[in-house]
């Protein structure tokens, strides 16, 4: 039973002083994600039907891999963004969501790396 | 998990019938929710037909009818009928809105109240608003200045004195508070919408000198970043204001300071 009066509940742990980065780094992954997507889509639209040996020397070129990386490190850090709101929203849980927050962030990260990684592999050494 | 669905001892029952009184012609049914805390019944929707021929324009006032005449335990709170004190805020019609600025003309079909949505339930249409009371109080809403109080008022130019209108109109009545899905799912760390356009007005004041704590209060992921954009607050209230410009406002401020 909780008997704390209402201000005090509303108080609570106080204010994180931390809330604006979050919201802004959103905005910002958003901004960026218009024109990354954009390309990304015309680009596989363009390479639509291409054998290997073309893809590699497409994404060999320095221009097409810098944007493929910003693409993919944009997306999965806007997704771990996205994700993050909806589970704070919707799971109330404090096991639970801390649980879900975690596997996010680890899950984000390791698709973003992975992602990075094959980039360079197919860039670099084909 | 945010429970979606009503728990099973909420789920309103069919309730009662009223009939109008025989030789009544212009009859609405009104489905009013009903709860009574001394009984460990479920909520239950109960029908009033109201003769229109002999009722005020308002909804309230077919609610003040049905009180005196009709069942006298119906329960709400009302003022001033006149959309300044805020207190008969209820679901009407799917909207959240004052009952006596609502015209009657205005709702085809039967005539729904329903309590403010996601607020706990005292009876009937009165609902337990202890916690955006205490949001309320926890913005602080009252000047806070260093600078000695001069002898006279404390000057504003005209644009400054501006950037309170559509903000110090608020009366505090939460349909905004209540019809916002983020304030439904985290309301105990969200501060909702009619307590963030409480806070900007006194952001906004050129005559208050607190506006950075104002803003480290918060700066924080619930309670003023809950908000996203969803706009039912903007949309529901029945003083035409702008809460979801309010709160951008705030943002923006935020920003500007990082």
């Amino acid at each position: 039973m909780e008997m704390r009066s209402p201000l005090g509940r509303v108080r609570g742990l106080g204010s994180t002083k931390s809330g604006t980065q979050h919201w802004v780094a959103e905005r910002v992954g958003a901004i960026a994600l218009v024109p990354l997507s954009l390309w990304f889509i015309y680009s596989v639209v363009a390479l639509n039907g291409a054998d290997y040996v073309t893809f590699k020397l497409w994404l060999g070129e320095h221009g097409n891999a810098v944007l493929m990386i910003s693409f993919v490190v944009a997306l999965f850090y806007h997704a771990k963004m996205g994700l993050e709101v909806v589970v704070e929203d919707y799971v109330h849980h404090e096991t639970a969501k801390v649980t879900t927050l975690f596997i996010i962030r680890f899950a984000t990260f390791l698709s973003g790396l992975s992602c990075i990684l094959a980039t360079l592999r197919v860039a670099f050494i084909g | 998990m945010v429970e979606f669905n009503l728990p099973a001892n909420s789920r309103p029952t069919k309730g009662k019938v009223f009939k109008a009184e025989p030789g009544a012609v212009n009859i609405r049914r009104f489905r009013v929710y009903r709860y009574d805390p001394d009984l460990s019944d479920n909520p239950r929707i109960d029908t009033f037909e109201v003769d229109l021929d002999k009722c005020g324009p308002m909804v309230l006032d077919a609610m003040i009818k049905i009180k005196d005449e009709i069942d006298s335990t119906l329960t709400f709170r009302r003022s001033c009928r006149e959309g300044v004190c805020g207190s008969c805020a209820f679901n009407i019609d799917g909207t959240n809105t004052l009952a006596c600025t609502k015209p009657l003309s205005e709702i085809k079909g039967d005539v729904k109240i329903y309590p403010l949505p996601h607020m706990p339930v005292i009876k009937d249409l009165v609902c337990d608003l202890n916690q955006p009371y205490a949001q309320y109080k926890a913005i602080e809403p009252w000047i806070q200045a260093d600078t000695p109080a001069p002898n006279r008022e404390r000057l504003q130019s005209e644009e400054e004195r501006a950037k309170l209108d559509g903000m110090w109109e608020c009366i505090l009545c939460f349909c905004c508070q209540s019809s916002c899905p983020s304030y439904w799912w985290n309301g105990d760390r969200y501060m909702g919408p009619a307590v963030l356009l409480q806070a900007n007005r006194w952001i906004q004041d050129s005559r208050d000198e607190a506006t950075g704590n104002r803003l480290d209060e918060l700066d924080d992921s619930f309670r003023v970043f809950r908000c996203h954009t969803i706009m039912n607050c903007t949309n529901t209230c029945p003083k035409s204001l702008n809460p979801g410009k309010a709160i951008g406002e705030i943002k923006e401020a935020l920003f500007k300071r990082q």
